[in-house]
Order: C-alpha cells, then structure tokens, then sequence
C-alpha cells in the first residue's frame, strides 16, 4: 500500500545585516581581505574585552521585522550559546534565546495553489563565528568575521513542497536585498539557508520525526536537497523503519544528505542571559522610524506597475529585480509619465549597455530618458532617431533636446517638405522608378531608403510613407507628369 | 636587608608631597621598590614587579612638575594591581598557569584612568587563581602570607592587594570583588576596601570571573585615600555595557574630619547578629562600632534581611555558572596554556585547559556547568535567579528605613594557611557576610574596627544604597576619626612612619 504523504518544512535564514561595524565592537564588516586583520580583543574574545552592543544593527533588523510584519518585544534579551570550536573565540556564540527582538511575522508566496502567507516564527540578532580553513596542514582560523552582525529569520513549518521552499527563500532573499539589510551574497555565506524536513500521512495532525538539512548553498541546492530528503524518509517510513531526529549535511556533488557526526541533540548549549549587556530596550519611535525607512516592498510595486501603469507581469518582475532600478525608473516617471515607453527604453536599451549598478553614474539620467521618450511621444522626433539621439546621450550627456537641436534631428513633419524630398528622389531614380511602374513593388522599399538617407532620418515616416503611396499612386500627380 | 621606611602616611600626604616637590615620585618610587625587595620575598604578595615602568612613570611626573605643568589627583604615587586587571605590556596572570605568560594588548579602563590620574604603578599582586577564592591559597604560583602573622592567610581572593597595602609597600591597591573579595581581605589585613555598586566602576579589562557580580575597587590605609582612589576609577564607561551613566560625586576626599553623624540611620541585620560561627571578638567589636556609631549621633536600628541565608547558596550557583561561561574562551586555541601533543581538537581542549586550571577553577567550572545543564537549569541557575530576586527586595526593603547598613565583614579574623583549603565549603563561608552585597549590586566596605586577642585586625562592614558611595564614605571616615583604630601597624611595616 502506497501512502500519500506531506512534507511540513521550516526555514531558518541567517543574513549578515549590511552595516559597517560588527555587532559587539567597531571593527568593519567588509568581507574577506587578509585573514584577522579586522579584528580587535572584543571579537578576538580577549581576557577582560567587553561586547557593546551596535544600535546601528538594532535598527537594521528592526527593517527586517517591519518589512516582515512582526511584532517587536519592547525589551529583548541577549542570551550565550556555548559550543567549544577554534572559530568562535568565547566559547560562547552571543545570540538572542527566549526573548528574541521580533516575532509573529510573515511572509506572502506565490504557490501553485496561490497566494499564501507564510508564518516568520521569530527573528533575533546574533554575532557570526569566524572561519575555519582545513588544510593538509591542518585547520587555520580566521577571525574576521567574528562578531559580524546576523539575524536569523525562523519561518513557521508552513511550507508543504521543495518548491514552496524556494519561493520563500526567494521571496525573502528579494526583500532583505530590497530593502538593503543584506547583500544576499550566498556564496560569501551572507544569505544562508537551513532547512528542517519531516513528512506524515496527508491529512494527519500529528508532526512527523524531523531532520535538519544544512550546506544549503544555492536556490537549486535548497530545492535538490529537500525533495531529496523528503524521499528519504518516505522510504524510511514505507519500509517500516524510523526517522532519526538528526542534523544532516547535504552533499551537492553526491547529490544527497548524509547523517553529520554527532547529534545536535546530544548538545546542551547552556544558554543563559548574557549579564555583559543590559536588556535591549527598542521604543515605540525606533520601530515607527524602522517602518518609516522601508521603501515599498517589490510585490507591492509589482502589483501596482501592472495594475497602474499598465505594464507586463514580465516587465515589472524586471524592474523591480533590484531597488536601484526602481528608484531609477520612478524618477523618470516623475519626468514624463509613459511608462511602458520608459520601461523599454529602460530595460532594453540602457541595460543592454550598462549593469544595473552603474545606472547612478551613467551619462543618461532618469530625467535625460524620459525627454526622450517625452520627443517620441510629441512627435518631435521618430523611433528610429531616438536611437541616434540615445547614442549620443550616451557618448556625450547632452540632453537629448540639445543634441536633436544642434544636430538637426527635428523630425520633420510638414506635408510640402515631406513632398519636395520624396519628389526629389523619384526623380534622381528613375530607372528604379520605372521598375516600379513595370510592377516591381519591392522597389518601394529602396524610395523609403533613399528619402530617410537623404534627409538624415528626420522625416515622420509615416507621413513619408502617406506621401510616397499619393505619388507613386497609377492615376494622379505621378512627378513624370507634373 | 632592613627595608627603607614608607615616607608618607598615606596617599593624600604622599600626592601632596611630591605636587609641591618636597618629595620626588622617584623617591617615593624608589622606596616603595626597597620595600617591595625587602619585605615580599616572605609576604609573597606581587607576582610581577615593574621596576623599569614604575620609575619611568615616576621620572614622567616629576619632569612635568619640572616643568609647571598640571598633575594629576594621584600624580607620582605607587600602587599595586590585582593581577586580574589587563595591563597593557605587562603580563597579567590571573594567579593561573593558564596566564601564566599572558601579555596583554590593552589597558583595563581602571588601568588606564589610573594612568591618566599620574599613579606609578609598581606592578601586578597575587590572587585566587581566577579570583576564586578567600584565601589567596589558590594562586598557581605561590600564597600570599598575612602581614599581621605570617602563618596566616590574608584573605581572597585580593590577598596580595590587601597584603600590599597592609605592608606598606605601595600606597593603594585596586583589587575586585565579586563576592568579598575586597572586603574580606581588607578585614583580615587591617585596611580599608571598597566594593563599588555594580555598574560604577568600568569592567573594561578586567578578566571577568562572574560578570553579574564582578567589580573593581580599592585598597587603602585610611577611607579618604579609599575615596580618592575611587573618584579616580569611578564613571561611566563607553566599552562596558553594564557602566552607570550616573555621575560621581566630586570631591570625594574632602570628607570633613571628626564629622558627626546627626540624622543618619544605622540598621544592623537581627540575622547576622549573632550569626553561626560567629567569633566571639568580632561579634564585640561589631558591637562596639554600633556604639561608637550611635556616639556619633546616628540612630542605631535593628533591620531584618529574611532571606540573608540563602545568599552563600544563591551566590555560588550564580557565580559558579557564570564563571563556567566565562572561562570558556581558555581553550588553548588564540592565548593562554596550550597542551603539547594534543592529537584531537578535544584532545587540545581537555588537556590545555586540565593542565592550565587548578583545582578550585576547575571545580568551579563543574559546578556551573552543571547548573546551567539542561534539566538542572531551572532547579539551580533559574531558582538561584529568584532568590537573588528576593535578596535584593529585602535590601529594598531595608534602605527604606536605614541609610546605612553595617555587619561584620568577616566572621572571623584571618585563618591559618592551609586550614580550610581542604574543605571547600568551610572556605566558602568566610563569605557569609559579603556575597549578598553583590547579588543585591550594593556598594560595600570594610574598614577596621578593633582587634581580636591575637592582635589580628576585625573588619566592619557598610553597605550603603546603590550609587550613595558618597555617604557610604561618609559615614566610614567619621568612624574611622572616631575609633582610632587606624594608627596601627602589622609588624611587617612598624618602622614605617606612623
């Protein structure tokens, strides 16, 4: 007998905060660079050195709790982790236990069932262990990033697939980039991700045996390694066997988890207050100036681009892939509301020259685009010498009413103008011209050259092409006849 | 060698002294170093002598008063260091082989304000490996012997501290207290020491045994130097999170001589008094002080401290898990002792750390391990938690009818070396009156008030309400001028000048 069964998951990210001092001292966060450089005898964990607790980090991870709607305590508690290992240098990791900074929140995902809102158990602040090296020569310690400020967001057990797993892990990897708490970086290990799998029969209350899953390194690595581990237990189960509660390391290569040695349950962590910090006491204005900060979160502007501006689904998803590019696109708007016509010119032609973090210092501003477009749209100037004019925005930063004045770009409009070229070419063609009349219509297209050529572009095509049917036209005002 | 006599008989005379140039801080320096070389190879109370940076600091002082310019309030005047305090280039021990060639990178903010106060500082003193101890007995290195009877301990763990200071060989001590470790060796040596209220004094470099508990204070001869020495250390601290932002009174040296104590309230607790193992001499003396006290015109109460019992208990489940936590970072691995030939990494931890720690630390470290365990943690860390709760509520409950409170420090005076070292709880004890002071984070003294038969000096305990060191000190220097206890000498320091 075949049993269906449903997988319940929780997540617990870690992300380092984006600010500039670790949690406990004033050492940069900056990643990498020569091994303990940035350290001093606070994150060092030296005899007698003291933890001061960053305010600056406070107030990141109070965005992280706005921007995931939980409910901030009033007065936390910091709380000591012990564990022995070379990389954390008290023998304590300092951490937040039973009375963490935020809780209660949540997070919507879209499912293949919808939208659905996935619980945030809790998120509290906690500092980073080093790092260890192991080599043939044995295991080397790096301590810069000891003390780098982390909040570890616990998610509800509310996901039901691999695949709601990952939307919420991208949906949260969006927002915590978006509102720039944290780089996301995951192979520098600034976004990480471990995942707590069990499975019970559809419809059961009861909570199966869980394990957790760890060395989650990428979206795909997440997704892999819990359908993979949700397989495992069901066959566990189906042959009559029992999931051992245990931590267990997934292995990308080998494509599956393997039992880490040493059970975590073996481990008692002692956690206790930690008596070097006082509580930590938020008020009511560091959570309102915490949610005052927030920009508006990527589904929301979504929703409101295609809702709004009528744009695609498609286009919106590309422009709120980074907030730069937001900022950059709605100073545009406030130029010159075409939005589809900004969106494109946005997104295809200045990033298919410029990387979105080069938008600040690129030549062509938000309120240079949306000129242009605004000359498109008032027909000064065609599609096509928009391109020329974008080109030379890019090369020089003129604005592009100067370059289409100091280059003659102007398009022209007027009938009698439009006419004297289009007579002009006909009748420097004429062999063509008479193909044309022997029924060669292709030829057409050769007039329509030669008359943008001639003049530069500047022509409204369509009035061009109004004029060159009337002339080319078997019955009246045919140049020959005239 | 016949050491050379101390100059001066206490440290106001001695900064008075050399800010007017009558002496030099060379000289005053240079006598404390005779005296040092004299005297300590029997009192055993440095571990480390800095002849090379307290003459250095000296010639400093006395170059800028060459050269007019402004000295410090403890400008040119020696003093020792409890080796538990970081000093920048001078290694700093912790009365352990786990520290044993430990050298500091920074300065302990005390260290530093003392600096900057002009104090020469003549080195590091023993201590209770770790500062856990009342004995001095667990120093890794050797004890420290009692000035008074050199076949007696001179209290703990701030032995060498007390015993420093009682010998004349500098003119002040800082020492730290975590639950008498101050007090009680100031009692056995016949000195005066100063437990702060938690928070006023920076714990910034102070290797921490039991953080909740933990401060640093001085040691003195008399209460004004004890009030000069704490106005130079006190205030808040940006790099200890647990620092006061409360001010420190000014002026605190200035206390009035032969002040009055008219409108002062003076409560002594019913459960101390007498209390088990009491002796018979302190518990007079005690007595005696109260009566002295009420001559002075205070009104002299009895007040009860309920819960005054269960404070050695409560006390050493916190301390020990405390401790247990903050010793972890002795692994081996960035300082400190690292075992040889450790082939695992839990080879390197269990052997660095059995061959680095002794007994008592080792010990202590179980303990507290234990309490924190889960399914124990509630049993003891949590519940000692709540009668901490209680403890502090009783003091509460007690200040608001006394300002001050005085007790025996010490319910004996100084015990033989080697007599309680093989019964830890028996040791334990000798804090029965001291521990409750650091739960509740209250400010407390000692100063002496007489002497038992054997000539041994009998502390008296003040505690005050949190951050009223001011009064605390008040109340101790009109005592002081009132029970002309303080003329006397242990025999290791007679010749000095009285």
């Amino acid at each position: 007998m075949s049993l269906t069964w449903e997988a319940v998951i929780g997540l617990e990210v870690h992300c380092q905060l984006l600010v500039p001092q670790k949690l406990f001292c004033g050492c940069p966060t900056t990643f990498g660079g020569v091994p303990n450089a940035r350290t001093c005898p606070v994150c060092l964990g030296l005899p007698g050195a003291l933890p001061v607790l960053s305010r600056e980090a406070v107030a990141c991870a109070l965005r992280v709790g706005a921007a995931l709607e939980c409910v901030t305590r009033a007065t936390s508690i910091f709380a000591r982790k012990h564990y022995f290992y070379p990389d954390l240098p008290k023998g304590y990791q300092i951490t937040q236990y039973e009375a963490p900074l935020l809780e209660f929140g949540g997070l919507d995902i879209d499912t293949a069932t919808g939208v659905r809102r996935i619980g945030i158990r809790r998120i509290h602040m906690e500092e980073d262990a080093g790092k260890s090296i192991h080599t043939d020569a044995g295991t080397l310690v790096d301590l810069n990033r000891a003390g780098v400020p982390l909040v570890e967001i616990v998610s509800d057990p509310d996901l039901r697939s691999a695949d709601e797993a990952v939307a919420y892990l991208k949906a949260l990897h969006e927002i915590v980039r978006f509102i720039g708490v944290c780089d996301g970086n995951m192979e520098e290990g600034s976004f990480r991700c471990d995942a707590n799998v069990s499975i019970r029969p559809a419809g059961s209350p009861v909570l199966g045996t869980r394990t957790e899953l760890k060395n989650l390194n990428t979206f795909k690595g997440v997704h892999r390694a819990i359908e993979y581990e949700i397989a495992r237990h069901a066959h566990v189960l189906e042959e009559g066997g029992a999931v051992v509660q245990e931590t267990r390391l997934w292995d990308d290569a080998a494509g599956r988890t393997r039992a880490m040695r040493g059970k975590e349950d073996a481990h008692d962590y002692r956690y206790f207050p930690e008596p070097d910090l006082p509580p930590l006491r938020v008020d009511a204005d560091e959570i309102a100036a915490a949610r005052a900060s927030l920009p508006p979160l990527p589904a929301e502007i979504r929703r409101r681009y295609v809702e709004e501006l009528g744009l695609t689904a498609y286009d919106a998803g590309v422009l709120t892939s980074e907030p730069a590019l937001v900022r950059w696109y709605e100073t545009a708007l406030t130029h010159h509301r075409n939005a589809k016509g900004l969106c494109n010119w946005l997104t295809t032609e200045l990033l298919g020259r410029v990387a979105v973090g080069e938008l600040e210092t690129c030549p062509v501003t938000p309120a240079g685009l949306a000129e242009l477009v605004a000359l498109i749209d008032d027909g000064t100037i065609s599609g096509k010498i928009a391109k020329t004019v974008f080109d030379g925005m890019f090369e020089s930063g003129e604005s592009p009413g100067t370059l289409v004045e100091t280059r003659g770009l102007r398009q022209v409009t007027d009938t009698a103008a439009i006419e004297a070229a289009v007579r002009e070419v006909l009748e420097a063609n004429p062999t063509q011209l008479a193909q044309f009349r022997a029924g060669k219509v292709t030829v057409r297209g050769f007039f329509v050259g030669q008359i943008m050529r001639r003049t530069g572009g500047t022509l409204n095509p369509a009035r061009v092409n109004e004029v060159l049917d009337r002339l080319l036209a078997p019955t009246d005002n045919r140049p020959d006849e005239s | 060698m016949a050491p050379p006599p101390l100059p001066f008989a206490s440290l106001r005379t001695a900064r008075a002294a050399i800010a007017t140039g009558e002496a030099s801080s060379a000289e005053v320096t240079q006598a404390c170093l005779g005296r040092i070389a004299a005297l300590d190879p029997d009192l055993g109370a440095f571990l480390t002598v800095d002849t090379e940076g307290a003459m250095s600091a000296a010639a400093a002082v006395d170059a800028a008063r060459a050269a007019g310019k402004a000295l410090g309030p403890l400008a040119g005047v020696p003093l020792a260091l409890k080796d538990n305090l970081s000093t920048r280039g001078l290694r700093t021990t912790c009365g352990s082989r786990m520290l044993e060639a430990y050298v500091p990178g920074f300065d302990a903010t005390v260290v530093s304000r003392l600096r900057r106060a002009g104090a020469v500082i003549l080195g590091k003193v023993n201590l209770d490996e770790f500062a856990m101890g009342s004995s001095t007995e667990n120093s890794a290195f050797h004890p420290t012997r009692n000035p008074w009877d050199p076949t007696r301990s001179p209290g703990g763990s701030s032995g060498g501290s007390a015993a420093a200071v009682a010998a004349r060989l500098c003119f002040g001590s800082l020492g730290s207290d975590t639950g008498g470790s101050i007090r009680q060796p100031a009692a056995f040596c016949g000195v005066v020491g100063l437990k702060p209220t938690y928070g006023r004094v920076s714990r910034f470099g102070l290797v921490a045994f039991a953080s909740s508990l933990d401060q640093v204070g001085p040691l003195s001869f008399d209460v004004r130097d004890a009030a000069v020495l704490f106005g130079a250390i006190a205030g808040h601290d940006p790099a200890d999170a647990t620092s006061a932002l409360s001010d420190v009174p000014l002026d605190l040296g200035q206390l009035p001589e032969g002040g009055r104590l008219r409108g002062v309230r003076i409560g002594w607790p019913r459960e101390y008094l007498p209390a088990d193992g009491l002796e018979p001499a302190v518990a007079a003396a005690v007595r005696r002080a109260l009566d002295t006290l009420g001559a002075l015109g205070a009104e002299v109460v009895p007040v009860s401290l309920p819960h005054a019992e269960h404070a050695i208990a409560t006390y050493y489940v916190i301390a020990t898990a405390e401790a247990s936590s903050n010793l972890a970072r002795f692994d081996g691995v960035r300082f400190g002792h690292r075992a040889a030939e450790a082939a695992t990494l839990d080879a390197l931890y269990s052997r660095s750390r059995a061959e680095g720690f002794g007994l008592e630390v080792a010990r202590r470290i179980l303990l507290g391990t234990f309490a924190l365990s889960a399914g124990y943690h509630d049993a003891f860390y949590a519940k000692a938690n709540q009668v901490r709760a209680l403890i502090r509520a009783d003091f509460e409950s007690a200040f608001g009818e006394v300002d001050i409170l005085v007790t025996p420090t010490s319910p004996t005076t100084a015990f033989a070396l080697g007599e309680r070292t093989s019964d830890p709880v028996r040791m334990y004890l000798a804090d029965v009156f001291t521990t409750a002071c650091n739960l509740a984070g209250l400010p407390g003294l000692s100063l002496p008030c007489g002497f038992d038969d054997a000539g041994l000096p009998i502390g008296l305990q003040m505690m005050a309400r949190p951050f009223a060191e001011a009064e605390l000190l008040r109340v101790a220097a009109a005592f002081e001028d009132a029970a002309g206890v303080v003329g006397r000498r242990p025999p290791a320091a007679a010749e000095a000048r009285p």
